[in-house]
């Protein structure tokens, strides 16, 4: 009959019509802003910088290594090392960026200034609605918009967070033991100096 | 340098010499057109309803990608490439890092392949629901068809996104495997996306192959023939609906498409309904695919520990290396001399190749046959105009 | 398949022709035949049509732009010194005077094998860069010859439709070339880049006098 194939077609429509009133499957709308999608973890918008601590000026992770400013394709990142130096993740006295700008109208979140980063202190993040109405200005961020805790790291990519505090944790113990064995080692040889010397203990 | 000698046509028809209407009416399908895929323009002759000559217009989307891998490191061209053919950023990705690592002779471990397979064959899923889609769309079917390919293409968007951290601009290969491996709980979710598509691929075919408006439009519609096909340079799905049995994946067999078994579906007609039903079939063997490789991906690294990402330099020479993508034949050609960057860097993108024959395919037919040939042609000008 | 083979059947198919295999360094093994302009055609229909290979489906073309420079390589000369002849290193400068090349990749449907690359050179880059198109050949290759044309400049003879194909029609210059300078007038919104550039000086200025 004519008008078989189009009618076959209907049935279709009207399944996934009538369906989006029983299943979820077929209405897949959500509505956002009042409903949103949970995040997914490994969602990425734009770089940010991660701090340690409560301070987010002394502990910030970022060496002014400018690596990142390297390897970015649009070159949207723009640094200034500092003069003086500050303790870094490890304890280390390190310049630190006195500027640290990120163009964001630039950025392409490729995400390679995350990968060749090799103190992780830049990585992504997951907030999109960053609309201004300052062309220019608003959508330069400085080192003080792009500096968030390592909790808010930790709360939204916690696998990968995680990962990054146990890789330092074990940095730090490392550290710790190669010190303490110094110490012993500066002990030991103290004493043996004080009995060598002859003098009663 | 002026190429003043080689003037653009304007104005294909010459003004008729008696002052009298001409025959013939000069149409621009300007660059603003909802159905034309992009910014893309085709000055068209018409006989009333009919094309007597078709000249199509790009270069409204060039952005110079060429020129500017030649200034950055090889790395940082791979985020470009996602923007070629933007619906498929992976596949670009996947050629990219193919032809880089023909030129540094880099190998892949096993894991690697099996990733960039199991994504690469999702990209094809969804590139074919929603070039379907847009092929009803601008044949007039308000949208329902798009709108169910983009229900679909959602789940493997979710997917992308947990694997890669980005829905379409994935920049997931790198040279020498893949960026990230699949986090817990990916891989029983992409089966069940990939289980469910065949159903998915039921419904659609109820609601579309049989439809007598789809027939009576599409059958017989900007025929191609097979001889025109390999001289003109089309792959991909297009060429195989005339009949070329050509499908990269079999011939040059690059990653490890050689373990799967499926079949390459050809067409005998070459109109614009054997290209429709081509990149159906393709989607129901890409599911095949996909169940096979999900089931058997082994464990492993998924990139050489020992390649750093920083500091890349290949020796001087070049090569060559292509990839069935979606579109069709993804070329990249690259020079190296030596230095961090690319001497020449070159980009071979199906949809530009493919339109070739746009003009053969449109004479002799209405107006209306232009849009529908067109959208069958699956061309993106993020790749024509690169 | 033997780029070897390939030359010596085309030496004997066509005469006159002036062939030279091209190493490749790389790993990927993949030589390439430089053809000369003239007997281009020829050789394209041959390897076409003739030879055993049937290499019908002309994948890629690609220009290239290699501007002139100086060469300087290190040679060994016998020099008298002091009346006793040694061995000394001279540098000679040699000058490349720059051309632009055509690469084309073919690859056979037919026997399905591949690619053969083949190389054409124009003779300068200024007025010497006419090359024979092989359009007629290979239809595959009357856009990408346009996009050449546009782009590097390099004039195909024997083109059907030979005009610009990216750039717009009224642009002067080929912007692929290496000396290619982008025009101080050429028509664009500041971008925020520029705007950055000073706001970052200005960062920097404000944290100093912090």
């Amino acid at each position: 009959m004519l008008g078989s194939g189009i009618l076959k077609g209907m049935v279709e429509t009207a399944r996934n019509f009538l369906g989006s009133y029983i299943g979820k499957d077929r209405l897949t709308t959500v509505q956002f802003p009042e409903e949103r999608l949970p995040q997914i973890e490994a969602a990425r918008s734009f770089p940010f910088l991660v701090y340690d601590g409560a301070d987010w000026q002394q502990g910030m992770r970022c060496v002014s290594c400018q690596i990142c400013e390297k390897e970015c394709p649009p070159k949207c990142i723009f640094i200034e090392k500092s003069k003086d130096k500050k303790p870094d993740a490890m304890g280390k006295p390190q310049f630190y960026p006195a500027v640290f700008d990120i163009d964001i109208s630039v950025c392409m979140s490729c995400q390679i200034c995350v990968e060749v980063c090799p103190f992780d202190a830049i990585k992504m993040d997951v907030d999109f609605e960053l609309s201004t109405d300052d062309r220019f200005g608003g959508l330069l961020f400085d080192k003080q918009r792009l500096s968030k805790s390592n909790e808010y790291y930790n709360a939204i990519h916690p696998t990968e967070a995680g990962a990054v505090d146990a890789h330092f944790a074990e940095e730090r113990a490392k550290l710790e033991a190669k010190t303490k064995a110094a110490l012993h080692a500066k002990l030991a040889l103290a004493a043996e100096a004080q009995v060598a010397g002859g003098e009663p203990r | 340098m002026s190429t003043a000698a080689y003037p653009s046509a304007q104005l294909m028809l010459e003004p008729a010499a008696n002052g009298s209407e001409g025959q013939l009416l000069e149409v621009s399908m300007g660059p603003q057109h909802p159905s034309t895929h992009g910014v893309f323009r085709m000055n068209v002759a018409l006989d009333g309803e009919r094309v007597v000559k078709l000249k199509p217009v790009f270069g409204y989307l060039h952005r110079n990608h060429e020129k500017i891998a030649e200034s950055e490191t090889y790395l940082g061209s791979m985020p470009y490439t996602d923007r070629l053919d933007y619906m498929c950023s992976i596949t670009n990705n996947w050629g990219y890092a193919l032809a880089v690592e023909k030129l540094a002779g880099i190998v892949v471990p096993e894991r690697a392949e099996y990733l960039r397979i199991i994504t690469g064959e999702l990209t094809r899923l969804q590139n074919h629901a929603c070039l379907i889609g847009f092929l009803m769309q601008d044949m007039g079917a308000s949208g329902t068809p798009l709108m169910y390919a983009f229900r679909e293409r959602e789940s493997i968007l979710d997917l992308f996104e947990s694997l890669t951290g980005a829905r379409m601009m994935c920049n997931y290969m790198r040279f020498g495997g893949c960026r990230a491996d699949m986090p817990a709980g990916w891989l029983e979710q992409a089966q069940k996306v990939v289980a469910a598509f065949p159903r998915f691929l039921d419904e659609y075919e109820q609601l579309l192959t049989g439809n007598e408006i789809l027939m009576e439009r599409t059958q017989g519609v900007g025929v191609l023939s097979a001889r025109l096909a390999v001289s003109a340079g089309i792959s991909g799905p297009m060429a195989r609906a005339s009949g070329v049995n050509y499908d990269i994946r079999k011939v040059d067999k690059y990653g490890i498409y050689e373990r799967f078994a499926f079949r390459v579906p050809l067409g005998e007609h070459g109109d614009v309904y054997d290209r429709y039903m081509i990149r159906l079939l393709e989607m129901r063997e890409s599911v095949k695919i996909l169940e096979q490789a999900m089931r058997t991906i082994p464990a492993g690294p998924i990139v050489d520990p020992k390649l750093r990402i920083r500091g890349f330099r290949p020796k001087a020479g070049e090569a060559y290396g292509r990839i069935e993508s979606p579109k069709g034949e993804l070329g990249f050609y690259l020079i190296s001399d030596g230095s961090p960057n690319p001497y020449r860097y070159r980009v071979r993108p199906p949809s530009l190749i493919n339109l070739t024959v746009l003009e053969d395919l449109c004479l002799g037919h209405n107006v209306a046959d232009i849009v529908v040939i067109l959208g069958s042609v699956d061309i993106v000008l993020g790749e024509v105009d690169r | 398949m033997n780029l070897e083979t390939i030359k010596s059947e085309l030496e004997a198919g066509v005469p006159g022709c002036q062939l030279e295999i091209v190493a490749n360094a790389s790993p990927s093994g993949q030589h390439s035949l430089l053809i000369d302009a003239e007997h281009a055609v020829a050789v394209a229909g041959f390897l076409r049509d003739v030879i055993d290979l049937r290499l019908d489906y002309c994948s890629n073309v690609t220009g290239i732009d290699w501007p002139p420079k100086e060469l300087s390589e290190k040679v060994k000369v016998k020099k008298i010194v002091d009346g006793v002849e040694r061995e000394a290193e001279e540098i000679h400068k040699t000058q490349f005077a720059g051309h632009l090349e055509v690469v084309y990749h073919l690859f056979s449907v037919e026997k399905r094998h591949g690619p053969i690359t083949l190389r054409m050179r124009t003779r300068d880059r200024e007025a010497g860069v006419h090359l024979p198109s092989l359009t007629p050949i290979w239809r595959s290759a009357e856009f990408q010859e346009r996009e050449i044309f546009d782009l590097f400049g390099v004039i195909f003879d024997g083109h059907p439709d030979l005009r610009r194909l990216l750039m717009w029609d009224e642009f002067e210059d080929h912007p692929m070339r290496r000396d290619y300078v982008d025009p101080d007038d050429f028509e664009y919104e500041p971008t925020a880049h520029d705007e950055v550039l000073r706001r970052a000086k200005q960062h920097l200025s404000e944290m100093g006098g912090q």
